[in-house]
């Protein structure tokens, strides 16, 4: 028991998609329940009122900064965690929320929503919308070794996690246009096809090999860039590929 | 395993064709690629496998999902501009309902294969559905308008008559319908070249399962890489089943030497390439992707 790492999950304004993509593990979640993580506190899941000290939160949906309510459990959230995880593109980058106006019941009044890293310093992006089930199980494990697991280990999850604690650094927004300023119009794009393959909302076609986005389709995920091999590439992890889904596989086996 | 820093991680690198001369007909080297989806899919080692097929113009790829042996067939020869086959590697899963994914790509399409395997932030279900990656080698790659304008304005060909497309031998070939021949030297193509290859840092797809090519071995035969275990396994099942003659690397002529040579060029220039984009402007640089 000991061992284990502590974590819950903090459900700001998503759509529980986020949640339920850490359930699609199925098996898997529940081999993580058992030798990995305390699931010391979730809304849907656990009875906890308030937001206990943990290792590592997982906060699903961006901040409704005109709910008192959310904004101090934000607050908390960072206080009491070693390791904050924007879990999902709505809590990395507003994604959907950015485009809220305001009038839904029962609450018409909160309109305005900010990804928790414009109020929060946050540690690791989990981008997706929702977040692919694997990506959550290997920086569930990556965060587990980091903690918990042998030198060897550490250092493999350290670089496994650092682009994605590099991105909690790059910013909030997401777009497609990323794609434009950072890749197409650096002269990096190769027309491999990834961010066409990532997009939940096919915004993104091919025209002669090159990337087009459908801007007014474009939701703000941030999956595109994110996915993209030259948007950001580490060859010293990609390179470990075939170790690393191994010692994955190997950490989840029941 | 060999580990090399120009050709990667490989378990064994042999001189390959296809025993069946019916795939060799219309492939452009040994017929590795179609060689290797056809054996996987009769054995269901693969449900399907996305390669470049027939576009809406001569010699304009569209990636395609292949679940037939006539269909890998269709999608035969190298067209020398981008085939995003990534594109398909989340709908083959879905509309196509492949649990067992194979695709072939260049070496940035195997980077991204990889790197969405390991971070599949918009892949979900991908990751543990790739089967096998075969990745070709590649110098470079152009935008069909590049290929249009080598082959109809230098080669003075209609590209609708072009038979085959190659590079090889340090020159661009155009083989026609009536059997002409026009070589041009590589020192028109460069020009042409996708800008985005100029900062590519692998040349024998290091990241596929297996990876193959013309360099190194005679005309009608191809270079193999074989690399991961996945990719060690099928291709032993491959050998068992009688698809591939082959011969050790170390007696064909030019040999793994070549590969060697071409790769560390390659490599080399575009690293030196990487670090100039880091001063192009005035105090200002261009990104660089790799972390
Ligand atoms: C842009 C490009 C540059 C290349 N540069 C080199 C090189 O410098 N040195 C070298 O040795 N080899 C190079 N090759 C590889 C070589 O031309 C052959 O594709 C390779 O040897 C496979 O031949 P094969 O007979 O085994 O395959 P085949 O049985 O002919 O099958 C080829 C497979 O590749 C797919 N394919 C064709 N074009 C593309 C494309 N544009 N993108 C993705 N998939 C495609 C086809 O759909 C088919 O499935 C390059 C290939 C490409 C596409
Ligand atoms: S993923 Fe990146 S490199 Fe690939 S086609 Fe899209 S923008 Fe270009
Ligand atoms: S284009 Fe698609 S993947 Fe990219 S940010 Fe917009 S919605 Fe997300
Ligand atoms: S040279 Fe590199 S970047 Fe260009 S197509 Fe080939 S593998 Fe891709």
């Amino acid at each position: 028991m000991s061992d284990k790492i502590t974590a819950g999950h903090v459900h700001m304004s998503g759509c529980t998609g986020c949640e339920v993509a850490i359930a699609d593990n199925y098996a898997g979640l529940l081999t993580l329940l058992d030798k990995y993580v305390d699931w010391v506190y979730d809304l849907t899941l656990a009875d906890v009122r308030h937001i206990p000290e943990m290792d590592v939160a997982l906060v699903e949906g961006s901040v409704c900064i005109n709910d008192k309510i959310s904004v101090e459990e934000i607050r908390q959230t960072r206080e009491k965690s070693k390791i904050v995880v924007a879990l999902g593109s709505c809590a990395c980058y507003g994604n959907i929320t950015r485009f809220c106006r305001g009038g839904q019941q029962n609450q018409p009044q909160h309109e305005a929503f900010l990804p928790i890293g414009d109020i929060i310093d946050v540690d690791v992006y989990l981008p997706g919308c929702g977040p692919s089930p694997q990506l959550i199980k290997n920086v569930c494990v990556a965060a587990y070794l980091l903690l918990k697991g042998s030198d060897d280990q550490k250092a493999l999850a350290e670089a496994y996690l650092k682009p994605l604690m590099m991105l909690s650094k790059r910013g909030t927004e997401a777009c497609f246009c990323d794609l434009m300023y950072d890749v197409i119009d650096q002269g990096l794009c190769i027309g491999c096809g990834a961010c066409a393959a990532a997009c939940p909302v096919r915004a993104i076609t091919h025209e002669y090999g090159k990337p087009q986005g459908q801007r007014d389709l474009c939701i703000k995920c941030g999956a595109c860039y994110n996915q993209c091999p030259r948007s950001w590439f580490s060859f010293d992890v990609v390179n470990q590929y075939e170790s690393i889904m191994e010692t994955i596989d190997a950490a989840m086996a029941p | 395993m060999v580990q090399d820093n120009f050709l990667g991680n490989y378990s064994s690198c042999v001189a390959a064709r296809s025993t069946n001369r019916a795939i060799l007909a219309g492939s452009q080297d040994g017929g590795i690629v179609t060689q290797l989806f056809a054996f996987a899919l009769e054995e269901g080692i693969i449900d399907g496998a996305i390669v470049a097929g027939p576009g809406d113009e001569p010699w304009r790829p569209r990636p395609m999902v292949a679940t037939s042996v006539a269909e890998l067939y269709a999608a035969r020869g190298t067209k020398y501009n981008i085939s995003p086959n990534v594109s398909f590697i989340k709908e083959a899963t879905r509309s196509y309902g492949l649990d067992r994914v194979g695709i072939v790509g260049t070496p940035c399409q195997m980077q991204a294969v990889r790197k969405g395997q390991l971070y599949p932030v918009g892949l979900r279900d991908v990751p543990d559905k790739i089967a096998l990656a075969i990745g070709i080698f590649c110098m470079e790659n152009f935008p069909y308008q590049s290929i249009v304008q080598l082959v109809e304005d230098h080669a003075n060909t209609k590209l609708e008559n072009v038979t085959k497309l190659d590079i090889g031998k340090g020159k661009f070939w155009v083989y026609t319908e009536r059997g002409a021949v026009v070589q041009l030297p590589l020192k028109i193509t460069h020009k042409y070249e996708q800008p985005g290859c100029h900062v590519c840092l692998d040349y024998v797809a290091n990241l596929a399962d297996i990876s193959t090519g013309s360099v190194g071995t005679p005309d009608g035969w191809s270079t193999v890489f074989v690399r991961s275990k996945k990719g060690t396994d099928i291709w032993s099942k491959a050998m068992a089943a009688g698809c591939f003659e082959t011969k050790p690397i170390e007696e064909v002529k030019p040999g793994i030497e070549l590969v060697t040579k071409l790769a560390t060029e390659k490599i080399t220039k575009n690293r030196k390439t990487i670090e100039e984009r880091s001063s192009f402007g005035v105090g200002k640089g261009l990104r660089n992707p790799y972390i």
